[in-house]
């Protein structure tokens, strides 16, 4: 049976009698207090089987010595991040991250807040000795102003370093956490204190309720260069006076309720689509095609190639579509290329298209030497062709931007040029195919589907052309 | 089931189907599409999308839900995954399952945002520090960043090892079809190892500490022994390389050149084979070598030539000192991508 000094712990550290034993922790430090306090809270709430501690690089990296129950040992200033990974793939269970000063108000420091920000489920304990204690006493963020470490020889000069960082005071501008506070453990009083503070981290963990910080200020005699006795009081005197103690934040509301967001059963039920086509098949009579598309931002030229593709897809063509993409979507231009094949595609670039289609100059004059002999360069009629085509290529006029306006769906300029891709038979695929793709690039709006069908075939046939 | 889809969304829908159940993330283009897969699609079938603050919070969240006995994943690019390798170390110090993509982006620095394969090295070797090695795959298509995915998991899992999809930016932008399997992936089991708090866990540790350098060395052999089976799941796919006087060898996006490349030679009366690793680590060296002997050999990649030295690296290592040194290496950077053309001539001039 448990003894009370074993509460929680995996193991007793008797200081007399024949059996004496030793934590790694040096003599007076702080560390050895607070692991004893938060075992005993884990224990006596009966919270070890649901647990995860996770614990940090700096002095308290042993922890997993001492505590009974699971362990994430974290990077150097990560265990916030990393609790924040365990308490979201374990909902139900009670996490809590040990940091010291260096770990969580350095290196850690973003990581930390930002988890205080999200109001992640889990419990902070950050110890501040106001210095590296593992390294060897080197300044930390929370050193005191003057205080001499070993990477401030001379004091901690404000003039040069800044001043102390009050993580508490920091974070209690933040919405998110339920719990800040901050206590000592250099007396027995501030002891009792610290004791409560940490059962009430476990306990609003226990219950789910949200983010809670609590800043443990302790003695380093080590790299204070004290005794024990001179460094508890330097944490009550000099300490204390720069990281008053005290609760900063005491809310533990009830947590906020998850919007609900559209749910579905499985993958399957995610991503089936009742009209799914079947995968492509192939076939090596149907040469391969490839397609660039080219105009500005704006002109439905990407949509323009996503029709082909899908139409392609309709099919069972093998097929790709590349955009262009990145600050370039954001410019002025936009292109793609398609391409469709009766056979699995090698390279997806198009270096020499069977049919290019220009929306305006710029692409017109950078891509139009490249289409290939026998191919069609299909170009709006805006567009004053100064390049003529290499030889063997057909080139296409069209009045699509035109078209569009005098049909009163400007919008629709893109469409006009499919009529084009369909009327001069460029796609190698039926018009029925293309009308398909159409309308079902619409799927949202339905009854502009059906439009722009109508559109498509007025333009093939010129009628309205004048 | 098909669906026409980026790689970039092939990518979420892959995980999905394995059984990921958090996802952990920071924009950065041309990835940010799997970052927005995710956080619409994670929480519709009841799981976990966060987005981190950096690429170094992303990385040690998924050490914490591994740890915790989770499968979960990331997508970055370039300079994300630069910050990633510090933790992706961590990952494998602890044996932990989980699994990075990098749509690889142009370098170094900031670079631009389009296709490079110059990661290579941190992708396939281990990036960050210490002796470690992560599962790495390299998909060629929008449904190979599907089951390349999944596949990731599992072997993340089989392996207790961090694993890396790497892809490039054009792969990531690419629609293609895709065709989805009937079934999810079932979760596995990690409660003998992992810290899940729950009682049959409570004794577990996660860690990548050893203290002692007996242990520590211990530890590395461990790794290195296990790394060593790896190579029994190494793929690559050989294409008309049975007859070929060159094999063009590229992975990834590199590889469907390399393939229209052999095509486009065989037209004007060269042999030419294909060989492209879907594996970059482990190596598919057996496989490589059992169609590289006796062969003049180019690379097409979209870096500086890292990926022709692991060619030369592996050939020799299969006793292919000669095929080794007549490597040769066509290449383009900065976000160009490697002609058919250019392809072609580099190929007439070795032959």
């Amino acid at each position: 049976m448990a003894t009370i000094e074993q509460k929680g712990m995996y193991k007793v550290f008797p200081r007399s009698g024949k059996n004496v034993s030793f934590t790694h922790y040096c003599p007076g430090c702080g560390h050895g207090i607070i692991n004893k306090l938060i075992a005993e809270a884990c224990a006596e709430l009966g919270l070890q089987d649901r647990t995860i501690f996770v614990d940090p690089v700096g002095c308290g990296v042993f922890t997993y010595y001492y505590w009974d129950a699971a362990h994430i040992s974290a990077a150097h200033g990560r265990a916030s991040a990393a609790a924040t990974g365990a308490c979201r793939a374990r909902p139900d269970a009670v996490t809590i991250a040990y940091q010291g000063d260096g770990d969580l108000g350095a290196i850690g420091f973003n990581n930390a807040f930002q988890a205080a920000s999200r109001g992640e489920k889990f419990g902070c304990i950050f110890v501040n000795n106001s210095l590296y204690g593992m390294t060897g006493g080197q300044m930390a963020p929370t050193t005191l102003d003057g205080e001499t470490t070993t990477t401030t020889p001379f004091g901690r000069d404000p003039a040069l370093t800044g001043h102390p960082l009050h993580v508490c005071e920091v974070f209690a501008q933040l919405k998110a956490p339920v719990y800040i506070a901050r206590v000592s453990v250099a007396d027995t009083r501030r002891i009792m204190q610290a004791k409560q503070a940490i059962r009430k981290v476990f306990e609003l963990q226990r219950d789910g309720k949200g983010y809670a910080l609590l800043e443990i200020l302790a003695p380093c005699p080590t790299n204070f260069k004290m005794n024990a006795i001179d460094a508890a009081a330097f944490c009550i005197n000099e300490m204390e006076k720069e990281f008053p103690l005290g609760v900063f934040r005491d809310e533990a509301k009830e947590s906020l309720a998850v919007r609900p967001v559209p749910r579905a059963a499985s993958c399957h039920d995610l991503f089936l689509e009742k009209d799914a086509v079947p995968a492509a098949e192939t076939d090596s009579s149907f040469a391969e095609r490839r397609f660039k598309f080219a105009g500005y931002g704006g002109q439905g030229i990407l949509s323009l190639g996503l029709t082909v593709a899908e139409a392609a897809r309709i099919e069972r063509r093998h097929t790709l579509w590349f955009p262009s993409y990145g600050p370039e979507q954001r410019g002025g231009s936009a292109n793609c290329s398609v391409v469709v094949s009766g056979q699995p595609i090698g390279s997806p670039t198009v270096e020499h298209p069977d049919v290019l289609v220009c929306m305006n100059q710029p692409a017109y004059e950078r891509f139009v030497g490249d289409v290939k002999k026998g191919g069609v360069v299909i170009v709006d009629e805006t567009v004053p062709v100064k390049v003529q085509p290499p030889e063997g290529v057909k080139l296409v006029v069209w009045p699509a931007i035109r078209m569009a306006e005098e049909f009163g769906v400007p919008k629709a300029a893109n469409t006009m040029m499919l009529a084009a891709l369909k009327k001069f038979d460029c796609t190698g695929l039926s018009g029925e195919s293309l009308e398909k793709a159409l309308v079902a690039s619409f799927k949202k709006k339905p009854a502009l589907g059906e439009k722009n069908r109508e559109l498509l075939r007025l333009a093939e046939s010129g009628k309205s052309v004048k | 089931m098909t669906k026409f889809v980026k790689g970039n969304e092939a990518v979420v829908m892959g995980a999905l189907y394995a059984g990921c159940d958090l996802y952990f993330g920071y924009p950065i283009t041309p990835a940010s599409e799997i970052a927005h897969g995710a956080a619409k699609w994670f929480p519709m079938l009841g799981r976990t999308f966060v987005q981190a603050e950096c690429e170094t919070a992303s990385i040690n969240m998924m050490f914490g839900a591994a740890g915790a006995g989770r499968l979960c994943m990331t997508a970055t690019s370039g300079p994300g995954f630069s910050l990633m390798q510090e933790g992706l170390s961590y990952l494998a110090g602890a044996e932990l399952p989980a699994v990075v993509v990098n749509v690889n982006r142009a370098g170094p620095g900031l670079g631009n945002v389009y296709p490079e394969q110059s990661d290579y090295t941190p992708a396939v070797k281990g990036g960050g520090h210490g002796s470690y090695q992560t599962f790495t795959l390299a998909p060629a298509s929008a449904q190979e960043m599907f089951d390349l995915t999944m596949k990731a998991f599992e072997m993340a899992a089989k392996w207790r090892t961090p694993a890396v999809v790497f892809a490039d930016g054009l792969q990531g932008q690419m629609m293609e079809t895709v065709q989805l399997p009937e079934r999810e992936l079932a979760r596995p089991d990690f409660s003998e190892w992992a810290a899940q708090g729950e009682p049959k866990t409570r004794e577990n540790l996660v860690k990548s500490i050893y203290l002692d350098a007996a242990q520590q060395e211990q530890f590395n052999v461990h790794l290195q022994e296990k790394y060593a089976k790896m190579a029994a799941d190494a793929m690559g796919e050989a294409y008309l390389a049975d007859d070929a006087e060159l094999l063009i060898v590229g992975y990834g996006i590199s590889g469907r050149i390399a393939r229209t490349t052999a095509e486009e030679l065989h037209k004007i009366g060269i042999k030419a084979g294909v060989f492209r690793p879907i594996t970059l680590n482990p190596f598919p060296r057996e496989q490589l070598a059992a169609v590289a002997k006796g062969r003049k050999i180019m690379t097409i990649e979209l870096d500086a030539g890292q990926f022709a030295d692991d060619v030369r690296l592996n050939l020799a290592k299969a006793g292919l000192g000669a095929e080794a040194a007549g490597v040769n290496m066509v290449n383009r950077m900065g976000g160009e991508v490697v002609s058919v053309d250019d392809a072609v001539k580099a190929a007439k001039e070795m032959v």
